[in-house]
């Protein structure tokens, strides 16, 4: 069953990622600014939401863990961190290559990007921590308190460093109040983060599992060891 | 060592366990008293955290030319990295010391809630950081010719709110890495990412008193934001001591 619903999640997001691709370079114009180079928002906003949403939703199956003790939700909020670490990473690396042909810099010290270089330095350290520790209660029980300590700060550093003045392309979705962008483009990022809405799902059932039966064979290894 | 100074509060009897107030702020003070007095024996962690601050400074002024200007528009920053790294030495001692001789396990076998040993290790862990800064702030206004008496209150705000902060996710991440494999490189890799809207305000404010700028409605909100800051996160520590501790 589970592999079915793995095998239609490939499925739906390859033929989405397929089409989307298709209209992304040669049904959408450029830009009359920025020309070719606006495309690698379709990825770049996608990717950000899920990174950013993945870290909040790995903070409640922290809590979720700590109140009910069950390993399960555990390898959830470590999958989840896992996938959206590599997504917040590919926000950082197509941020960068954006900036690099419309500001000059490859990283400029603004207020998004500095937030979002902290939060993957926080869940960096969460990921860390996973692999100092053998022990699967100990590392469950400390990463889930780690994972609450950097949701809860992500939350502040998102809103300190907002103070700051800010150099990031402001809003251009109508959802935030911008409404800049012309017919077909808005919609063509929604369709993206569907898409990788589902390879995201794919990869954390994927990693899941591989956190269960990497459980299951440790404590196998303990029984064998007990005898 | 630590066995020994927790005397009292093991012979609390079982009824009033986590029952009174003074109670349970005659633990938090045994145990910070325990650690203080355990440090003043030794000043291992207190000798360190002061030598490496010095180092640091002398180590600023071949980044820079120290004698130029510019030196007042960065001179917070540079000042909060120093005690953010010395911290580090003090914070990671704070759990460690208590691994010999299985300290640990007695203290937390003894009728000390998991959050007085808590509170009473950060307390300990605020006073050597006030300390190591008290000793490293006149150093280096002398070092780079700061003039830092003018807005002197402000500052010790500043400080204290900042030392709160580091003390108190210094602390939890001491007790969270206490038995890690890696301590020495966990504890500063999870705490600085951590620290960063606190350290920020606390930077931006320290260098506004340095250059004279008083405290007026642009910089207010670093306050309120260190003072949200401690609030939140001691409330966080203390909600999730028990489970870093004992599981």
């Amino acid at each position: 069953m589970r592999d079915k619903i793995l095998y239609a999640l490939a499925a739906i997001a390859a033929v989405l990622l397929a089409r989307n691709l298709y209209i992304i370079f040669f049904v959408l114009g450029e830009e009359k600014n920025q020309g070719a180079i606006w495309r690698i928002f379709e990825f770049h906003f996608p990717a950000g939401i899920l990174g950013l949403s993945g870290f909040i939703v790995a903070t409640i199956f922290s809590v979720v863990y700590l109140m009910s003790g069950n390993l399960k939700y555990d390898s959830i909020a470590a999958a989840i961190n896992e996938v959206s670490l590599m997504f917040a990473a590919i926000v950082l690396v197509t941020g960068s290559i954006w900036a690099r042909i419309i500001w000059g810099v490859w990283w400029a010290w603004e207020a998004r990007l500095t937030s979002m270089l902290i939060c993957w330095l926080i869940f960096a350290g969460y990921l860390m921590l996973r692999r100092a520790i053998e022990e699967p209660t100990q590392r469950a029980r400390l990463s889930a308190v780690v994972c609450i300590f950097g949701g809860i700060d992500a939350v502040i550093v998102y809103k300190s460093i907002e103070w700051y003045r800010t150099l990031h392309p402001g809003p251009v979705l109508t959802i935030r109040g911008g409404g800049g962008m012309p017919p077909g483009w808005q919609e063509t990022a929604y369709w993206n983060l569907l898409a990788m809405l589902c390879l995201a799902t794919i990869l954390v059932m994927v990693r899941m599992r591989q956190e269960n039966v990497s459980r299951e064979i440790d404590s196998l290894r303990r029984a064998a060891h007990a005898y | 060592m630590s066995a020994q100074a927790v005397e009292p509060a093991a012979s609390i009897p079982a009824s009033t366990f986590g029952g009174s107030v003074a109670e349970y702020l005659r633990q938090i003070q045994t145990i910070a008293a325990k650690d203080l007095r355990s440090e003043m024996r030794t000043k291992e962690a207190l000798n360190a955290s002061i030598s490496f601050s010095i180092v640091i400074l002398v180590l600023f002024s071949f980044a820079f030319d120290p004698s130029s200007d510019q030196l007042q528009e960065f001179s917070g920053g540079l000042l909060w990295v120093v005690f953010s790294f010395a911290g580090a030495l003090v914070l990671n001692r704070s759990f460690a010391r208590e691994t010999q001789n299985d300290c640990l396990d007695g203290l937390l076998a003894s009728p000390t809630p998991a959050s007085a040993l808590f509170l009473g290790k950060s307390l300990a862990n605020y006073a050597l950081l006030l300390a190591v800064e008290a000793v490293s702030l006149p150093v280096f206004a002398l070092f780079y010719n700061l003039h830092w008496t003018g807005l002197f209150w402000p500052l010790v705000m500043v400080m204290l709110l900042g030392t709160w902060a580091l003390t108190m996710i210094g602390t939890v991440f001491s007790a969270l890495t206490v038995n890690l494999r890696l301590r020495e490189l966990m504890l500063p890799t999870l705490v600085y990412p951590l620290m960063i809207p606190a350290l920020m305000s606390a930077m931006t404010l320290t260098t506004d008193f340095f250059s004279g700028t008083p405290l007026g409605p642009d910089n207010m909100i670093w306050v309120r934001l260190m003072v949200a800051f401690d609030v939140i996160f001691t409330a966080v520590a203390i909600a999730v001591i028990d489970t870093v501790l004992t599981g």
